[in-house]
């Protein structure tokens, strides 16, 4: 017979060790699928595991796919522990893209000369605003109506797919582009600059380093992230001490859509080039899983989102080298996040195996 | 004849903890038999442990002379045994007919459990609304749910823990009378409390816990208070002194405050009228549910619904202002709740204290983790408070150790007025005594405090004036010296000249 036992105190070991097992059940778990499919296992994980991380041009993929899912975890971790259940950063993203990229269009179209070191903090505040406005939504209808933000967060990612859909099916659609739903390809001025000249990934990545610094930072050595905790923690104390809830919400809601609007921005003026309607490959869903497992901690959302990175470059190589579908990438994602789940119940609770009636009855 | 329950050598190890070392226990058919002993000492566990709810890691139960394994609380309930835990178990989300339901016969329905409810709640005069959902309710309405949940499985065996805290003196003496019933007719009792008073008056025999252990058993009504504290803490608490008040100004004045509720559970607050001097220490008694959270809310800013002039502070019109406002001005407040509320359960000590205090937080918000342990160290230091130290987590400090923390918290910004809710509820008797010793001096030094309890002994101890709510209205104030615990309890159902229920309607109205 297996027990739980509630632990006097939750294990500080486990709150780390969660992740590490969780990560060994999902290989297994990937194992016995490589197995059913009648795929060599060891091959399998090797794409999955090994691969992405091999090489230098591998290791820049890693970094561009991570650099999104770093923003977006970052904004989602704010949320969470203020006890804002804000699932939406996916339309938060598009909008970023929408104004970051609209914004590159706009210097394209007018054939406007502009550095891209002088561009690049330009696209960071365009991203900023789009994703700010769309989480703005999100805040202004819980705070006036008290509607559930995980709904209305998750809805307006219909909405801002849609309106990018609109915009590049119409207004903004490329004269020259054969009648594609996509716009012109954005002036290399707008570009963002690269860190090594022929690899992708880009200066975007140092930008989303720094802020997970700076929201540890915030998190853990400021009155203000203090605060946000607490109205996450013990809603109760928050009032009791004073702290505003409405504050909360909104600081919650205004920089977690703007880091996902950046993102945005990024994705839109970094590896795409141009708006399509398909500028989002579900980061700001992923960066959920990402925020999870990393613990909703900043510099853990780094590690997690270079492992869901390995996750989505494995993937794609998987449908490329074994004929295996891409899918599978959501299938691990979802075991991930699952066993991660279950292994937060060591956290607070310990395993006790064999019957422990029996010393009862003995004695 | 045999004995209802026999217990042998019964240990129970937690982590880090012995909560139980080879206790023994025996309680005869018919009998009302006492344990006592400090928070910790190990009743809680040892209770559980005969309802099922806690398995022992080695000893022996005995029912009637059976040899039982009592594996789960419905074993239990099909041996006979009954239980009204002191920390509720009930579900927040249902309504009161709805948890006591679980606890019963499945194929009765549900009108008929909420017509049994109401007739046992009435033989006890204890007042409950079935429809009522539990997350309204408040601490001492939950106590009567489990109470009547007990009664209604007509137990052999029933376990009270702590069970008068919320009761008025009219009401304990009905239930006392209704638990002599009930033994009479051959249920066996087993009463927790530490109240030695009641014991005295109730209990035939009583067992002795310290630190796990049994340090005695015998009949209560042979001993005195100070011989029981002596075998229950191995000291006598030291006696409060209570020096005359010297009252100063008006520190916190209400006027015309009245407040619909806000939940439909909730209680109007109707007309609330109070003044509070510094160096006075001013006593709300009352049945809890009549207002008491709405009063607290009103006075401490988290509802700040009232008109500005409604609260008056030192002067200031603050009806409106939000609670770090009136904390800023000097108003500081310690709730009922502990966990949750007055501390955040998983954070710190240290991190705790930013709650209410700002000494350590530096310009731009940046916290000085230093000046905030050092803060903690101190306040731990200086209210005894037996943690680990700043970094242990709110929630592994027992109830009174963390209720020494907050008050200390409070205290520590020297207060101009205090409000304090439950000061010493669930607080083992060494540091109820030393809470108390703190609210007196906190009051002799010139601030205002203002106490609200459910236990008029500790108002009686306490206070200088005291004051009744009952049914969302505030009773006029009267000094202690010429106040009884008879007409303080009658006024406790709102029978003071003017009050809201003058005349006597229905004899269940003096236990409401």
């Amino acid at each position: 017979m297996i027990a739980l036992e509630a632990r006097p105190e939750p294990s500080q070991l486990y709150a780390w060790l969660s992740p590490v097992i969780a990560l060994a059940m999902t290989v297994a778990v990937a194992t016995l699928l490589f197995i059913a499919l009648g795929r060599d296992p060891v091959a399998g994980l090797r794409i999955f595991l090994w691969e992405p991380l091999n090489g230098t041009r591998a290791i820049s993929e890693v970094a561009l796919k991570s650099t999104p899912l770093v923003l977006c975890a970052l904004g989602l971790a704010l949320c969470f522990r203020s006890n804002v259940w804000n699932i939406g950063a996916e339309g938060q993203f598009v909008l970023g893209a929408i104004t970051g990229g609209g914004l590159a269009l706009w210097f394209t179209a007018n054939q406007i000369p502009i550095g891209r070191w002088a561009f690049f903090p330009l696209v960071i505040v365009a991203g900023a605003l789009g994703g700010m406005v769309w989480a703005g939504i999100v805040a202004l209808l819980r705070d006036r109506f008290n509607a559930s933000e995980i709904l209305v967060s998750l809805m307006l990612v219909y909405v801002a797919n849609l309106f990018l859909s609109w915009l590049v099916f119409g207004a903004w659609k490329d004269p020259k582009g054969f009648n594609f739903p996509q716009t012109m390809s954005f002036a290399s001025d707008t570009n963002l600059p690269r860190i090594v000249t022929g690899l992708r990934m880009h200066w975007g990545l140092a930008v989303a380093l720094v802020i997970a610094f700076a929201m540890w930072l915030f998190m853990s050595r400021t009155f203000g992230g203090y605060q946000q905790q607490v109205g996450g923690l013990a809603p109760a104390a928050a009032r009791y001490a004073g702290f505003s809830s409405r504050r909360a919400l909104w600081t919650a809601l205004l920089v977690s859509g703007g880091l996902a609007g950046i993102a945005g921005a990024f994705e839109a003026v970094g590896p795409m080039g141009q708006l399509t309607p398909h500028v989002s490959t579900g980061y700001g869903f992923t960066a959920i899983i990402v925020a999870f497992v990393g613990r909703l901690h900043p510099l853990g959302c780094v590690l997690g989102a270079i492992l869901l990175s390995m996750f989505l470059i494995g993937g794609e190589l998987a449908q490329s080298r074994l004929g295996l579908p891409s899918a599978l990438t959501g299938v691990f994602q979802g075991v991930l996040l699952f066993s991660l789940l279950t292994c937060d119940t060591l956290i607070g609770y310990r395993l006790r195996f064999g019957n422990r009636s029996r010393a009862v009855a003995a004695s | 004849m045999t004995d209802r329950l026999t217990l042998t050598g019964i240990v129970k190890h937690y982590p880090g903890v012995i909560a139980n070392d080879g206790v023994a226990l025996e309680v005869a058919p018919g009998e009302i038999h006492a344990v006592l002993g400090e928070n910790g000492a190990g009743k809680s566990t040892l209770m559980k442990i005969v309802y099922g709810s806690v398995r022992p890691d080695a000893g022996e139960i005995r029912v009637d002379g059976q040899l039982v394994s009592i594996r789960s609380p419905q074993e239990a309930r099909q041996l006979g045994i009954a239980m009204v835990f002191q920390h509720f178990s009930l579900f927040e989300t249902v309504t009161v007919a709805e948890n006591v339901w679980l606890g019963l016969d499945p194929t009765m329905s549900l009108a008929e459990v909420s017509a049994r409810i109401v007739a046992k709640a009435g033989e006890y005069g204890l007042d409950l609304d079935p429809a009522r959902p539990v997350h309204t309710l408040s601490v001492g309405e939950r106590q009567r749910v489990e109470i009547v949940r007990a009664l209604l499985t007509e137990p052999k065996l029933l376990i009270l823990d702590e069970p008068t805290s919320v009761l008025t003196p009219q009401a304990i003496e009905r239930l006392f009378e209704s638990l002599r019933r009930l033994a009479s007719t051959g249920c066996s009792i087993l009463y927790i409390s530490h109240k030695l008073d009641e014991i005295r008056t109730l209990c035939s025999r009583c067992t002795v816990l310290r630190a796990g252990r049994v340090t005695g058993v015998v009949d209560p009504r042979d001993q005195t208070n100070a011989s029981l504290s002596r075998l229950m803490i191995g000291a006598e608490p030291p006696p409060l002194v209570h020096r005359p008040a010297r009252t100063g100004e008006i520190a916190l004045a209400v006027r015309g405050l009245s407040l619909p509720k806000r939940s439909p559970f909730g209680v109007d607050l109707i007309d609330i009228a109070l003044e509070l001097r510094a160096g006075e220490v001013l006593g709300v008694a009352g049945v809890s549910g009549n207002g008491q959270q709405e009063l607290l809310a009103a006075l401490s800013g988290e509802d700040s619904r009232s008109a500005p002039d409604a609260v008056v502070l030192l002067g200031k019109a603050v009806g409106s202002a939000s609670p770090g406002r009136r904390r800023n001005l000097g108003l500081h407040f310690v709730p009922e709740e502990r966990l949750g509320r007055g501390a955040v359960p998983v954070l710190s000590l240290a991190q705790n204290l930013l709650l209410t205090r700002r000494e350590a937080v530096r310009a731009g918000g940046w916290i000085a983790r230093g000046a905030l342990m050092a803060q903690a160290n101190a306040i731990i230091g200086r209210f005894g408070v037996k943690a680990g130290g700043p970094n242990s987590a709110a929630r592994s400090l027992s109830g009174g150790n963390l209720q020494k923390f907050i008050m200390g918290r409070e205290i520590d910004a020297q207060p101009k007025v205090l409000i304090v809710a439950q000061p010493t509820w669930g607080v083992d008797v060494g540091a109820a005594a030393q809470i108390r010793a703190a609210l007196l001096a906190l009051r002799d030094a010139g601030c205002a405090v203002l106490v609200v309890s459910e236990e008029l002994d500790e108002l009686f101890e306490l206070s200088d004036r005291l004051v009744v709510i009952a049914r969302g209205r505030l009773s006029p104030p009267i000094a202690r010296a010429s106040a009884s615990v008879e007409q303080v309890g009658i006024w406790m159902s709102g029978l003071w000249p003017g009050g809201p229920t003058e005349p006597v309607q229905d004899i269940r109205d003096l236990a409401a």
